[in-house]
């Protein structure tokens, strides 16, 4: 018998299978299709302190190994987040759920996390300052590690839940913001956000988004995220949600052998609907073939 | 919704640039005409989204153009090759708000989901009338099939090469009915608004992520809200658009 379970900053998950927020809603529309009980857990749409309706049409572009969103958090604020969401996903979902907030000044994120930490499903809180698809907030905040640093201990203060930074991957040197975040007090780490991008329509010769940029992700930016997971995992003491690309199994275990104590599957759930319980029924099996007996083992295992 | 992988049975040039695809496998997740299905193709990373002409306990048939790769793919597929498929997407028509004589408009590649939609009004005993609009005659499809299930069908091409010369407005401003049901292109729907005599229903097309909710790719404003035009859609009513 092999061993899936991971501790998340003192959280005993039954494996480190978290559906990415963005991709999975408030779990429901998945709810449909299977137990999401399977789930180690999943991180929630990125709730904002309004209501947003995100950018105009179109927010989705296709590319080789992947697609570009520009959704732009739309999201229903957290006030419906709370009387709504929460209470409709209470019935689906058993176990702590990942709180993803994002925000557009130092004090929206610090009051849409006090208004979320008397929630008792929250397990953890995830800030998300590494979105590339809104203007005058989210990115900006994590492309300087002085920023960062000031959201984490904003937030720090009105929070004694785990607290994880999103961090993006748009930046110079992802390791200076991660240690950042680690000594302003964050718990953790998740890395790495979507990658800048865009396409244009040939035929209209104009950008297929009406966002004209967008955020990359699918497999094809998995080495990407492989990269920086590893060395985040060098720089920094506290644990690392990686995510980046996840398709299968062994891209879980890849991703957790350069550090990633849990993993995020985010655009695999958009194509296939049953991705994310598809690759925690492969994980056993993956584990044989490669001699592995227990996951939390192998936790940064590919470093000398 | 579900998921579960197709047998294509026939794949055939229908039109200029369209195609009839017949699928065999599990339909029991279709609830309406108006539905669509999504298609998972080999070496594309979104599905495509196509919208169902009709269906049976055992087939769904679909019909789309070649507009790009993934569509071209598609027509080069043959019978006894597989696809993998998400399908009973989108909420589909109301047939209950139709009246006793509803018209159908359709507009090249939004005259497929009128056929199911025509079956299931004659199956209620409604006096369909149908207006089908193509740019020339090589792209018509279709006209007798929805003849043979009873409803009176007009062809309009905009270069009169067939049918009656104009626009599908052209055809309905001649028209008594009781409702609308349209799929087609965006200023073949601003025409429809702007001469239509009673309610109806437009199913509306947007470049989706997921196609059953997830990604909130495909939002629209509402007069009732935010909706995703892949789960809440793609079928509006006249009364909550936002134009």
């Amino acid at each position: 018998m092999v061993n899936l379970s991971v501790n998340l900053s003192g959280i005993e998950m039954a494996n480190p299978i978290i559906p990415a927020s963005g991709t999975f809603g408030f779990g429901y529309e998945f709810a449909e299709l299977y137990d999401i009980n399977c789930l180690g857990t999943f991180s929630f749409k990125g709730t904002t302190l309004n209501p947003r309706f995100g950018n105009p049409t179109p927010r989705i572009a296709e590319c080789e190994g992947g697609m570009l969103n520009a959704v732009g958090l739309q999201n229903p604020g957290v006030d419906k987040v709370i009387s709504e969401e929460l209470p409709k996903l209470a019935k689906v979902f058993h176990k702590p759920v990942m709180a993803n907030v994002s925000g557009f000044s130092l004090e929206e994120y610090v009051e849409t996390v006090r208004k979320l930490d008397g929630e008792k499903q929250i397990g953890w809180f995830e800030v998300n300052i590494s979105c590339p698809n809104v203007h005058g907030g989210g990115m900006s905040f994590g492309t300087s590690a002085a920023s960062a640093a000031q959201v984490t201990e904003a937030v720090r203060k009105v929070t004694s839940k785990p607290l994880y930074i999103k961090l993006s991957p748009n930046v110079t040197d992802i390791t200076e913001i991660a240690r950042a975040c680690e000594a302003s007090g964050a718990d953790g780490v998740s890395l790495i956000n979507t990658l800048m991008g865009m396409r244009i329509d040939l035929k209209k010769k104009k950008p297929v988004l009406a966002n004209v940029t967008g955020g990359f992700s699918g497999p094809a930016i998995m080495p990407v995220a492989l990269r920086m997971v590893y060395q985040v995992y060098k720089a920094v003491n506290i644990p690392i949600i990686g995510m980046g690309g996840i398709s299968t199994a062994e891209d879980v275990i890849e991703m957790m052998l350069a550090g990633a104590t849990a993993v995020q599957v985010g655009a695999a759930n958009l194509i296939n609907p049953y991705a994310s319980r598809d690759i925690i029924d492969a994980l056993p099996a993956a584990m044989e073939k490669y001699g592995i007996r227990s996951l939390s083992e192998i936790i940064g295992a590919a470093h000398a | 919704m579900k998921q579960a992988i197709y047998e294509i049975t026939r794949n055939q040039k229908i039109a200029d640039h369209v195609y009839e695809m017949v699928l065999r496998g599990d339909t029991s997740a279709i609830t309406a005409p108006g539905q669509f299905i999504n298609i998972q193709l080999a070496g594309k990373y979104l599905r495509r989204p196509i919208s169902i002409c009709d269906w049976s306990d055992t087939d769904i048939t679909i019909i789309y153009k070649v507009v790009g790769g993934g569509t071209e793919q598609m027509s080069e597929m043959h019978p006894g090759e597989t696809l993998d498929v998400l399908v009973g997407l989108g909420n589909g028509y109301n047939t209950k708000k139709s009246g006793d004589a509803p018209v159908l408009l359709g507009g090249g590649v939004g005259v497929p989901p009128m056929y199911g939609l025509c079956k299931a009004l004659r199956a209620e005993g409604k006096a369909v009338k149908v207006i089908l609009g193509f740019n020339t005659a090589s792209e018509v499809f279709y006209e007798n099939e929805f003849r043979a299930l009873g409803a009176e069908v007009t062809v309009t091409t905009v270069d009169g090469s067939y049918g009656m010369k104009g626009f599908v407005t052209d055809a309905l401003k001649t028209m008594e009915y009781s409702y609308f049901f349209t799929c087609g292109p965006m200023p073949m729907f601003r025409a429809i608004e702007s001469v239509a005599v009673t309610s109806g229903q437009y199913s509306f097309e947007e470049r989706m992520g997921c196609g059953f909710g997830a990604c909130m790719g495909c939002t629209c404003k509402t007069k009732y809200g935010n909706k995703r035009i892949c789960k809440d859609g793609p079928v509006l009513e006249r009364e909550e658009i936002v134009w």
